[in-house]
């Protein structure tokens, strides 16, 4: 039987997570701005998480008041506005680089609306398998979740610290390929220490869903990588490697590498 | 708890923020709802307005500015509150109400200043530690407001990214929101913002609209015909419009920035040249290109130089239960020179809008009419600004 593409696009991300839990890994799911800090180097930055052992990218559509990110996503946003990124522009980047790992677009809202009705069919084309929406939390929106949620693309819902657990347990279940948990209060950006409350809410949250765990923001160094990594299915890194495109490929490569090896210990 | 379609006003409003917030909203509305039943928090805010912010305003004829236009004009004097505007009015409210959630660390944004300042002052009433996003550009405008802020113990901190006005204020607000989540509490200045707030902020505001109610009852012994005020985020303007939406004789007028001209792209008419879109948590007009980036808006009043509006404008546009036009940086210019001139009364730029329409339509008015306008500020504010843009007469 051959099963429909969407089936295909959004299981990427979980046949992803089945051979990363067969050979007992953790998934190291790496965030870039797309058209940061110009869009050809953009380009080399998605190659350089490739072979440095990214195995998902969050590939960020620029907004103009992003108001989840902190100082270093912000920066790379409006940078990437002002070399005339758009959500098809991402989509663009996307069906030209052809990366071998899954491809989520972690978008606001607005940027998804102002794309159209086929926005998410489109991504689907272009070879996106998910799509993460920071302002759309469960239940927010039933109508506009919906079309989030029967796309082809995997829809990828947002945990808190704050979350109560029998909110988590209805957030896990309007949700597919991942449930990204978010480590501590406050916006994306890069910190010295992990939060201390971060096992229990994991533990919490495993208690309410069979989906794959990744804890993001503040994540930053191969060490915190590795110990987050013992707790969750997978960490996020984003502000670090956003600073790092900064400075061209060879940057991003060496953090995404260093992160991979602190991730495998 | 509150369901999703009580969060909205027809299509508009709504929740739209990181996950994080959501248990505090939820404790927001349920919080809310309960301070507003509670006999003894009704008695401590009415308290409260009469003894400390001044209220009732009064409602004043305006008889020179009446036999320009052609018909009875009624002024609703928000600008005599203490802090010179209407703002207090809602600071006041929020600021009891995070203290009933024992929340002692305040968050405010501010555009022109008038809301920082209110809450700054009942925060320095009340004891409570607060910090005001300001947009740099508009500190630099709206200089004075900062001396007072900071002269009434509050932090003011300069908002540099984006286009440095009251929007980028808002989203660092809600960043510092989303940060102290647990011990902040977060006094948004408009109509704005997720569920409950632009309810909840109008509920404060309603305050203007009940006292005009019986004001025009008592002063001219009827209703008034139109009211006319001012839309930035729109929270005078609800606050005078809410309890006259019943009645369907009252026609209900909000004047928004025409800024350069509707047609330049330098305006901030979001009513009426925008599309729904969501920013700062809700969904409603917003000016924005059409990629859904949110487009910069331009009045030189601070306080209406905001891209998007309460929702609830945008449902009381599209029922048609408002209307909504706008007069340009030039009129408005005009309208604080008029009202000042005829009526010894300096109006805030924001206000002069309101006042510069009632003016420039002046063909439409007849003998019998009895236009209320919502005098929401005062403008001692702008004097500096229109001053140094050679602006005043000489």
């Amino acid at each position: 039987m051959v099963s429909p593409p969407a089936t295909t696009s959004s299981n990427s991300i979980t046949r992803r997570f089945d051979a990363l839990k067969k050979a007992s890994r953790r998934a190291l799911v790496c965030y870039v701005t797309a058209g940061h800090p110009d869009v050809d180097r953009s380009v080399e930055t998605l190659r350089a998480l490739e072979e440095g052992g990214a195995d998902i990218i969050e590939l960020g559509v620029p907004f103009s008041d992003p108001i989840a990110d902190g100082p270093i996503i912000q920066a790379s946003s409006q940078q990437a506005l002002e070399n005339g990124m758009t959500y098809d522009g991402v989509l663009a980047i996307i069906a030209q680089v052809r990366l071998s790992v899954p491809v989520v677009l972690f978008s606001y809202l607005n940027p998804i609306l102002a794309a159209g009705a086929d926005a998410l069919s489109r991504a689907a084309a272009a070879g996106a398998s998910g799509i993460l929406v920071t302002d759309i939390p469960v239940g927010a929106d039933p109508a506009r979740e919906e079309w989030l949620g029967s796309s082809p693309l995997a829809f990828i819902r947002l945990v808190a610290p704050t979350t109560p657990r029998e909110r988590m347990a209805e957030i896990a279940r309007h949700g597919s390929g991942f449930v990204y948990l978010i480590s501590r209060l406050g916006v994306t950006g890069v910190q010295e220490t992990t939060e201390r409350s971060l096992p229990d809410t994991i533990r919490r949250l495993r208690s309410t869903t069979t989906l794959p765990i990744c804890v993001g923001f503040g994540i930053s160094t191969p060490a915190q990588a590795r110990s987050v990594g013992d707790l969750a299915d997978g960490v996020v890194v984003g502000s670090a490697l956003v600073r790092a495109a900064e400075s061209g490929p060879e940057q991003v490569l060496k953090l995404t590498r260093s992160l991979r090896e602190g991730l495998d210990g | 708890m509150a369901t999703e379609t009580a969060h909205r006003f027809g299509a508009f409003g709504g929740r739209y923020v990181p996950e994080t917030l959501i248990p505090a909203l939820d404790e927001l509305d349920v919080a809310f709802d309960a301070a507003i039943r509670d006999p003894e928090f009704q008695k401590e805010l009415e308290r409260l307005l009469k003894e400390y912010v001044g209220r009732p305003s009064p409602l004043s004829t305006a008889p020179r500015l009446s036999e320009t236009v052609g018909c009875d004009v009624y002024l609703k004097r928000e600008d005599l509150n203490h802090t010179g505007a209407h703002k207090i009015n809602s600071a006041l409210g929020q600021a009891l109400l995070a203290q009933r959630m024992g929340k002692r660390r305040i968050i405010a944004e501010t555009g022109a200043g008038q809301h920082g300042v209110a809450t700054a002052t009942v925060c320095a009433r009340f004891g409570l530690e607060c910090i005001v996003y300001m947009g740099e550009e508009d500190m630099r405008r709206q200089e004075l407001n900062v001396y007072r802020m900071r002269l009434l113990g509050a932090k003011v901190v300069p908002v540099l990214s984006g286009t440095r006005t009251l929007k980028d204020a808002t989203s660092e607000a809600i960043r510092d929101w989303v940060t102290n989540v647990n011990d902040s509490y977060y006094i948004i200045g408009s109509v704005v913002g997720p569920a409950p707030y632009p309810r909840m902020v109008r509920d404060f505001q309603s305050v203007i609209g009940r006292e005009a109610k019986a004001q025009m009852m008592e002063l001219a012994g009827r209703p008034p015909s139109s009211v006319v005020a001012c839309v930035g985020g729109g929270s005078n303007a609800m606050g005078i419009f809410h309890p006259f939406v019943p009645d369907r004789s009252v026609e209900l007028v909000g004047v928004e920035a025409a800024g350069r001209g509707l047609d330049t792209g330098e305006h901030a008419a979001s009513l009426q040249r925008g599309v729904p879109g969501v920013l700062h948590g809700s969904l409603s007009y917003l000016l924005q290109d059409e990629t859904g980036q949110v487009h910069p808006a331009h009045s030189i009043s601070a306080g209406l130089d905001y891209p998007g509006v309460g929702p609830e404008h945008a449902y009381l546009k599209e029922t048609g239960r408002a209307i909504y036009v706008s007069v340009t940086d030039e009129e408005a210019v005009e309208g604080l020179g008029i009202l000042s001139r005829l009526e010894g009364i300096i109006p805030a730029l924001e206000t002069s809008h309101a006042v510069a329409w009632v003016v420039k339509e002046k063909e439409r008015w007849n003998t019998g009419d009895a236009v209320l306008i919502c005098i929401s500020g005062r403008g001692d504010k702008d004097l500096a600004q229109i001053t140094e843009m050679g602006l005043l007469p000489a």
